[in-house]
């Protein structure tokens, strides 16, 4: 086996020239963002999509911006350098003072009053979708960043967890053919709805997790599919397809101590800011507890295991344990979040959890940075408000192509995120220079 | 009960779609095999396998196709969709894995670039070939040949488990016997040592990718002339899921281990229709997949990745 299986490269050596073949990679990426920006096709005319994109000038317009891209990345090559030190001593400092305490939490308490100021300014339509879109995604997001980002799991079926807690919800407030025990109140459905998430996820995840990771994504990616199909024909217990309907989850009520007051939906149209107030209100506390945790026992355990699973384990920590512990925690805010949503919307089916929202989020994620709290609001409020203000320029199913794209364009050229948590950062760009696993995917007891 | 009245019949439909899985799981398994990684685009090699097939059918059948002309064009269709699928695995390779190679990347990253691949290709082969399902015009009228048992045994049925058969026989002798097979076993016990005696990793990954893509495109598109005789963007993502299922029942990263692990969920899945009702098979499957994880999670013929080839 001396020879080499396979040939020398053909043609004239100019053409496999870094920018040469940088080149045809920018053009590529041109004509692929024109594909998916372009016209559609149609089963009667399946090549109209392609022949209508390139009939079109946006199709040039994209090509030509790859090409720019091919000059800007070509300069950078033989300038960034330079220009990259020059940046850097202009942007250190900021960095620096903004990791400084007297900076960071008083920033932070900008953040909130803003969220909590700001969203009465705008009109009905942002606030609907404030409350329907942006919010309970940025909720799930910090949810999923347990799982992917702290513990180094990757979680398919996220959404599951969600239909989980909706369904939950609307079982104890005795909305569904299967009759419980008592009714309660939605608020109260809270701690029962967190509890069979996370029963469901320590149950999925208990036999699962002692494998591989990467087990663990397919197992959830089926979960995903199965909690969907489960609801679809268990027509007895869940309503099948029809969902949670004519009956609705009521929307939430408090009834305590002579203080009565309804969240309203149908009371006063168009007013979304009470809905607004209690979810920020949740993810308020789900933030802090997660800031809390990270810094505790278990998340160091979870940096541990990331970083050298078998270090961590000759420490005395059970990986085992610990990676259940993030998924289950990870599902249990899902569970919160389906509770919330239940309740705003009512009505729900089996369809409104797709496997297609559990990649959703992961996006989210995925763009903000993974392990970083801020990163993973910051990546949620993005990318669930530009589609809504582009909306007149994308057709909503498209938006998966984005969506996907993103999720290859960020680990080719960003894995750490937009907003990345530097430890996390560090640790990527140590897996890659041979130090430690940056995930938990290696099986326990066995070195990366 | 259930195990007598239809089930020779059920037992036939069964291992036919067994086939099928075992023809996807191969896919899986020899791409695990050299690089450790679930490809989880390979549903949509699949997928885009069966669209292939299907536009060539559509543009070179014209009436019903008889005798030497039905082979022909079956052998077309199973090229057409081979090569689609081949197609795409070498795009997928280059584009999705091969960057993150370079860089020596964390697993997780493959895994995130391969779930964003497969959710790119689903949309776009939505956008481009219309939502709706495209009726494949068939290349022979399926009809039932004999029976057996009490069970219909249909045209389909046949070509599926002829032409599956031919293909995994002959994976099988390219693995064990030729030079490039060498270089996939090689490369799959020890990248390293492999790239030290002279084998040119990067072109055995390729190859290994277009190997798993012809087979997955054909099962593309021998499914969408069993499955209704039509394909849909969106048909890979379920037996996507029960073909990796088949994998590591059979012990991913063992050839042999998926037509086994293929057949054999086949099987079970006819039991489940036939015992307890199409709507739950499924479910049927992914409790089977949960279960194999729990009791055996190295498979049948047991795995066989790397160290422990």
């Amino acid at each position: 086996m001396s020879v080499a299986i396979g040939g020398r490269r053909r043609g004239p050596a100019w053409l496999s020239t870094p920018p040469a073949r940088r080149l045809a990679t920018c053009l590529a990426v041109g004509v692929v963002m024109a594909l998916v920006t372009g016209k559609s096709g149609s089963n009667d005319a399946p090549t109209s999509g392609i022949t209508g994109t390139f009939e079109s000038a946006s199709a040039y317009y994209w090509i030509a911006a790859g090409a720019v891209l091919w000059v800007v990345i070509t300069a950078w090559q033989s300038r960034g350098a330079v220009v990259k030190s020059t940046y850097r001593s202009v942007t250190a400092k900021p960095r620096e003072v903004f990791a400084q305490r007297r900076v960071k939490y008083p920033a932070y308490a900008g953040f909130l009053v803003a969220a909590v100021v700001l969203p009465n300014f705008v009109n009905g339509f942002w606030q609907e979708i404030l409350v329907g879109q942006i919010a309970p995604y940025v909720l799930l997001a910090i949810g999923l960043n347990v799982v992917v980002g702290f513990a180094g799991l990757l979680d398919l079926g996220y959404i599951a967890f969600y239909a989980v807690g909706a369904y939950s919800a609307a079982y104890w407030t005795n909305q569904l053919p299967a009759h419980p025990p008592f009714t309660l109140n939605v608020f109260w459905t809270f701690p029962l709805a967190v509890l069979a998430a996370m029963l469901a996820g320590v149950i999925l995840g208990a036999p699962t997790l002692r494998l591989r990771g990467d087990y663990l994504a397919i197992v959830t990616l089926g979960f995903g599919e199965i909690i969907q199909l489960v609801a679809d024909n268990s027509g007895s217990i869940t309503n099948g397809s029809q969902g949670v309907a004519p009956n609705s989850v009521p929307d939430f009520s408090i009834h305590v101590a002579g203080i009565h007051y309804t969240w309203p939906l149908e009371a006063v149209p168009g007013d979304h800011m009470p809905w607004y107030y209690l979810i920020l209100g949740i993810i308020v506390v789900v933030i802090v507890l997660f800031h809390l945790l990270e810094n505790s026992r278990v998340g160091r355990a979870w940096v541990a295991i990331r970083e050298d699973e078998v270090a961590a384990e000759a420490c005395g920590i059970n990986p085992l344990k610990y990676k259940v512990m993030a998924f289950a925690i990870g599902a249990s805010t899902s569970g919160l979040a389906g509770v919330f949503f239940a309740s705003k919307n009512g009505v729900f089916t089996p369809g409104d959890f797709p496997f297609q929202q559990s990649v959703v989020v992961l996006v989210l994620v995925i763009f903000g940075g993974m392990g970083s709290i801020p990163g993973a609001v910051a990546g949620a409020a993005i990318l669930q408000y530009l589609p809504q203000l582009l909306r007149s320029h994308i057709q909503q199913p498209d938006l998966f192509a984005y969506y996907g794209a993103i999720l290859i364009a960020m680990m080719i050229f960003r894995p750490q995120g937009v907003i990345p948590s530097r430890r996390r950062a560090r640790e990527i760009a140590q897996a890659e220079a041979g130090i430690g696993s940056a995930d938990a995917l290696a099986p326990p007891g066995e070195a990366p | 009960m259930c195990l007598t009245q239809h089930f020779s019949t059920f037992f036939v439909q069964g291992l036919a779609n067994g086939f099928l899985y075992a023809l996807i799981a191969l896919g899986y398994t020899l791409v695990y095999g050299v690089l450790q990684l679930i490809n989880f685009a390979h549903s949509e090699v699949f997928m885009l396998g069966g669209f292939g097939g299907m536009f060539l059918l559509n543009h070179i059948v014209h009436g019903q196709p008889h005798g030497v002309m039905s082979v022909l064009i079956l052998i077309a269709g199973l090229i057409g969709g081979g090569l689609a699928g081949a197609l795409t695995a070498f795009v997928l390779e280059r584009v999705a894995y091969r960057p993150l190679r370079r860089r020596h990347a964390p697993k997780l990253a493959y895994l995130i670039s391969a779930i964003g691949a497969s959710f790119f290709l689903l949309t776009m082969a939505g956008k481009e070939f219309g939502r709706n399902s495209w009726a494949i015009k068939r290349p022979y009228a399926n009809g039932n040949v004999f029976s057996i048992f009490g069970a219909q045994v249909q045209t389909d049925y046949l070509v599926i488990a002829g032409a599956s058969l031919a293909m995994m026989v002959l994976l099988d002798r390219v693995v064990a016997k030729t030079r490039l097979g060498q270089g996939i076993r090689a490369v799959a016990q020890d990248p390293d040592t492999a790239g030290l005696m002279g084998v040119n990793i990067d072109r055995v990954i390729a190859v290994t990718f277009i190997l798993g893509g012809l087979l997955g495109g054909a099962a593309g598109f021998l499914f969408g002339l069993q499955n209704g005789g039509s394909v849909s963007y969106t048909m890979g993502t379920v037996p996507g899921i029960k073909a990796f299922t088949a994998a590591v029942l059979g012990g991913i990263g063992n050839v042999r281990g998926a037509v086994l692990g293929g057949l054999l969920l086949g099987v079970v899945e006819s039991l489940s229709i036939s015992c307890i009702n199409t709507n739950w098979t499924d479910v049927i499957s992914f409790i089977v997949l949960v279960l194999v994880l729990l009791v055996l999670p190295t498979g049948l013929l047991g795995e066989r990745v790397g160290r422990s080839a």
